[in-house]
């Protein structure tokens, strides 16, 4: 075996043409971004203000670009796999072979959850719930930072394997045999178990954080039944996650032993079963989509309440749907695999708990219907995604049920109605909570407001591509067209597959105008900057704050004496208030290790994926070194002076006009 | 360019006309067996149920934004949030769907348990199923013939399936006949279906399996009679059947034979329709049971007392009888209790 295991020349995919130019376009984009950083003299800033920040609003942002990121990678496999299903109709092969496509279902599959939306679920998380429960920072801030770099790193992997060998052709789910070494030898399912420990051990140490932060840190006066929902419903999902992903990173652990220590968990051979893996997979899978879309229902019931300028209607059986969601998902994930011969009672037992499910997301549903009752709607961007979302989402819940129904699932499973039915609710839930959440606190996070139109186009163009591009999946479904078809060969699905192409392009639109948003905001800043902080007369304490917030978030922690803690404060007239004096705030300092630290363990990861034993014990050691070395490190924090505390404040409070005192 | 636009746009031309003609045929919901109907029927009670509560839900939030959006003097009340009333009917509407959903689930779960034997005057055709990488092969036990990427059998007779893998999982499903089952190495699923009218269904795997996974296609062939059937049975035991390559005896070389498969090639055509005209009886649980073979074995224990083997001939000699190890069963049979002879069946194929 050579210095550098199995990678050679070889590896590198230079004759394939769709790669080679991918890697130009990418080479090329980063090289403009090289030229414009140092056009800018920003390089400085980049470092100092973000890579090695531990502020958790900047994470926060760090995590949403990332997601923004893997969302065009994610969707450009999208639009391959649909171009390529529109044209290898009729026994024609289409443009992609089976090599190829099959890396491509995989790779959008593994994406979309574990890079797009899972990285903007925690960065909206990371932005809002220290503001909401008015603490200055998350409980480990350093640990935040590792835990973004963490997440950063497993996706360098997975980009990678782009134009470095090849990823796994096993589907996001990997089930073994297929993904053992006897039928996938090659380094594609290495990708894959790298990509997703590395990344899932950020997102366990994320839950721990913050799961500390809610139970230690919120100010004064403010009970658990006093939290924000957004808040509440992260807590649910962190709680699942620290629960959950334990069990991804043992199962992949053991898949791990199988490929490289050749042990036989999960092989057809030597006692091996591959049963084994799916239930476990599972058992992390199934709370994994509660985690996606319960911090969705979060923002959902946020925006309601704030555009109706009106208290959330049912907050506690909101808080108690939410909980029973998070119980109940860890009681329901054979009803993935009903058709693999269980008996009748386990399989009537899991399909009626997944019903059961449905109660308190119905109650969710009209809880937020009723808040809008005797309110005063302001017809806003985020409101738009909730609209869409309410109306969407119910389509997702009912297709959902029907597939908990054993005896219906045994004929949609495995076909095109449950990626209808996944892509319902992720997308009509999670996705469209993500977006509202987006343009509900982007002013807050970045200081000026998202352009109005090109928001509600692109709103529009995802809201109509959605229905295009997935509705026709539910007929396909019940043509009996089964999920992961190279090419076919029915002439009564083809109008269907072409639909769903135009679909596509539509929500591509919608992309599109969401990029040239963020363009045209970013270019007309200086014309809509966020003064006041609370833009839209928001409830809860993140709009205390200027926009955006103070490095410190608050210069003296609030006592909470509500649930809708600011509006409490603004009818009380204690809203702003000016003080001569503060205390010294006690602050950490930015850091390098987090980077560091992750740096070395994805190189550790690359090494192990290719074999290369001397560089995985060389990134293995760096990792533990630079881990020792931060925790004697004892320059880790600072204190921001009373003077500086005062300068800060009185900005925000003469942008409030707030008369001097 | 204009070539490629002008083809997409007679695929397009040509996708419409069959989509208005056609209608929704040859899906699930177009069944010709007796589970396909009543699985459809219960997608159709289901939904319906659900409607109830979804158009309503549907239609109150677009009439609630409508009615309550700003610049209207509708009534304002920011502060009202609970109501008993509101939160009673809100947790009850959805409890009473769910109770008559799930009793409904778990009848039809019961009624339409794929391991239960259809109940008919005739009896069941027995078929083992094979799933290889990318083919399907077909034994008929008690006739002595097998079949690759075809599926024969009369219609209004109930086939009883035992379907395993001879490498990576697969699904086995025909939907115009009903449920889908998995197939994995080294156990056996079963599943039963019956087609009620004649003709020609579609069959895929339903689960992904590799790079040749799409064309793992046959045709299940509901004949017209059991006369015609019998008949296709003689002309594959005599060879006779033209067109159709005959392979001769599926014993285990010729088994092995066809399931070498290539995990680089990029395209694969599916495999053509060929037939055995005769088997080596067990040949089926054989394969199943190789998977088991040398399990629990660890070479450096070889020769102590921990070697498997060796305690399986001290437990053999105590029980007095052919039996095997209790890990062997549970593996071989899944987790069901009731299956009656297979695990008998078992014991015998490991004696032979």
């Amino acid at each position: 075996m050579s210095i550098l295991g199995k990678l050679s020349l070889d590896s590198i995919p230079y004759h394939e043409p769709i790669l080679v130019t991918t890697f130009c376009v990418v080479a090329l984009l980063a090289v403009v971004i090289v030229f414009l950083i140092t056009r800018y003299n920003k390089w400085g800033v980049l470092w100092n203000d973000w890579l090695t920040s531990i502020d958790h609003k900047r994470l926060g942002i760090m995590y949403i670009v990332l997601a923004l990121i893997m969302l065009l990678r994610g969707f450009s496999d999208a639009i391959l796999m649909r171009t390529q299903l529109a044209l290898a109709t009729d026994g024609d092969p289409g443009y992609l072979p089976p090599h190829h496509y099959d890396q491509i279902f995989t790779a959008h599959g593994v994406i979309m959850i574990i890079f797009m939306a899972m990285p903007f679920m925690i960065g909206l998380m990371n932005i809002v719930v220290p503001l909401q429960i008015g603490a200055r920072d998350v409980a480990f801030p350093f640990l935040n930072n590792l835990s973004f770099w963490l997440t950063a790193g497993g996706a360098i992997l997975i980009n990678i394997s782009l134009f470095v060998g090849e990823f796994a052709k096993t589907g996001w789910v990997a089930y073994p045999p297929l993904a053992g070494l006897q039928f996938s030898p090659d380094v594609g399912v290495d990708y894959y178990i790298w990509a997703l420990q590395i990344s899932g051990i950020g997102t366990t140490l994320t839950a721990v954080n913050f799961l500390a932060t809610v139970f230690k840190m919120r100010a004064p006066g403010m009970k658990l039944m006093d939290m924000p929902i957004f808040t509440w419903t992260c807590t649910w999902a962190n709680i699942l996650i620290a629960a959950s992903f334990p069990i991804l990173t043992a199962v992949l652990a053991l898949l791990t032993l199988d490929r490289y220590l050749d042990f036989h968990f999960f092989t057809n051979e030597g006692g091996g079963n591959s049963m084994m893996y799916i239930n476990l997979f599972w058992a992390w899978g199934h709370p994994e989509v509660y985690i996606l879309v319960l911090p969705a229902f979060g923002i959902f019931s946020e925006v309601v309440s704030t555009f109706t300028g009106k208290r959330l209607f049912g907050y506690k059986s909101m808080v108690w749907a939410t909980a029973s969601i998070s119980i109940l998902g860890f009681i329901v994930w054979l009803h993935h695999f009903f058709t693999m011969g269980s008996s009748a009672n386990v399989n009537a037992f899991f399909g009626v708990m997944t019903m059961v499910i449905a109660v308190p997301t119905g109650v969710k549903l009209f809880n937020w219907l009723f808040t809008m009752y005797h309110g005063r709607l302001r017809i806003t961007v985020p409101v738009m995604w909730t609209l869409g979302f309410m109306v969407t989402f119910t389509i997702g819940g009912m297709t959902g049920v029907l597939l908990a129904v054993p005896g219906a699932d045994y004929v949609l499973h495995n076909s095109l109605f449950l990626i209808a039915h996944f892509h319902n609710t992720i997308i009509g839930g999670a996705v469209f909570g993500y977006l509202a959440g987006f343009a509900f606190w982007f002013p807050k996070a970045m200081g000026f407001h998202l352009n109005v139109k090109l928001g509600k186009a692109a709103f529009w163009c995802w809201l109509i591509g959605f229905f295009l591009a997935f509705m026709p999946l539910y007929v396909l479904g019940f043509l009996g067209m089964t999920r992961r078809l190279n090419h076919t060969n029915n002439p009564q699905w083809d109008m269907w597959l072409y639909i769903a192409l135009i679909g596509a392009l539509v929500i591509m639109a919608g992309i599109v105008f969401q990029l040239l948003q963020l363009y045209v905001s970013f270019r007309d800043r200086k014309e809509n900057l966020d003064t006041t902080g609370d833009p839209w007369n928001g409830h809860t304490l993140e709009w205390s704050t200027a926009s955006p917030p103070q490095v410190y978030n608050f210069a003296e922690i609030p006592t909470i004496h509500d649930i809708d803690a600011f509006t409490d404060m603004k009818e009380k007239g204690t809203a702003y208030v000016r003080k001569d004096n503060y205390a010294p705030i006690h602050m950490p300092k930015n850091t390098k290790a987090g980077m560091a630290i992750a740096g070395c363990v994805t190189v550790m990861g690359f090494a192990l994926i290719w074999h290369i034993w001397w560089l995985a014990a060389l990134g293995l050691l760096g990792g533990f070194i630079s881990l020792v070395s931060r925790a004697y490190t004892s320059d880790v924090d600072y204190y921001i002076q009373p003077d500086e505390i005062i300068r800060t404040e009185s900005a925000h409070l003469d942008s409030n006009n707030v008369a001097k005192g | 360019m204009i070539l490629l636009l002008t083809r997409i746009l007679s695929k397009i031309a040509l996708a419409i006309t069959v989509a208005l003609l056609a209608g929704c045929q040859g899906g699930v919901l177009d069944p010709k067996g007796q589970v396909g109907i009543e699985e459809k029927q219960l997608i159709i009670v289901a939904t319906v149920l659900m409607l109830l509560v979804v158009i309503p839900v549907i239609f109150m939030t677009l009439y609630f934004a409508w009615k309550y959006r700003e610049g209207r003097n509708e009534i304002y009340e920011p502060k009202w949030s609970h109501s008993t009333k509101i939160e009673a009917i809100v947790w009850t509407i959805p409890i009473i769907i769910v109770i008559i959903l799930g009793v409904i689930t778990w009848k039809s779960t019961h009624a339409l348990d794929p391991y239960k034997p259809l109940k008919s005057d005739k009896d069941h055709i027995n078929v083992q199923v094979v799933s290889m990488n990318w083919k399907w092969l077909f034994i008929y036990p008690d006739l002595g013939i097998a079949s690759v990427n075809e599926l024969r059998f009369p219609a209004n007779v109930p086939v009883s399936f035992q379907i395993t893998s001879e490498a990576t999982m697969n699904s086995f499903f025909i939907p115009q006949l009903g449920s889908q089952i998995y197939s994995m190495a080294g156990m056996i699923t079963k599943l039963h279906l019956i087609a009620n009218e004649p003709g020609t269904y579609k069959g895929y795997s339903a689960n992904y399996s590799g790079p040749g996974f799409t064309g793992m296609k046959f045709n299940a062939i509901a004949m017209d009679s059991e006369a015609d059937f019998d008949k296709w049975v003689e002309g594959v035991k005599a060879g006779s059947i033209s067109g159709v390559k005959n392979n001769g005896i599926l014993d285990q070389s010729s088994y092995d034979e066809l399931a070498k498969y290539d995990l680089h090639a990029h395209v694969h055509k599916p495999t053509p329709v060929q037939y055995y005209s005769s088997i080596q009886p067990g040949i089926f649980m054989n394969n199943v049971m190789k998977f088991m073979k040398d399990y629990g074995t660890v070479d450096i224990l070889e020769g102590t007392s921990f070697d498997v083997p060796k305690m399986r001939q001290m437990k053999n000699s105590n029980m007095n009888q052919g039996g095997m190890s209790h890990g062997e069963m549970s593996h071989g049979e899944m987790n069901h209790g009731s299956s009656e002879d297979s695990s008998h069946k078992m014991h015998m194929e490991e004696d032979k």
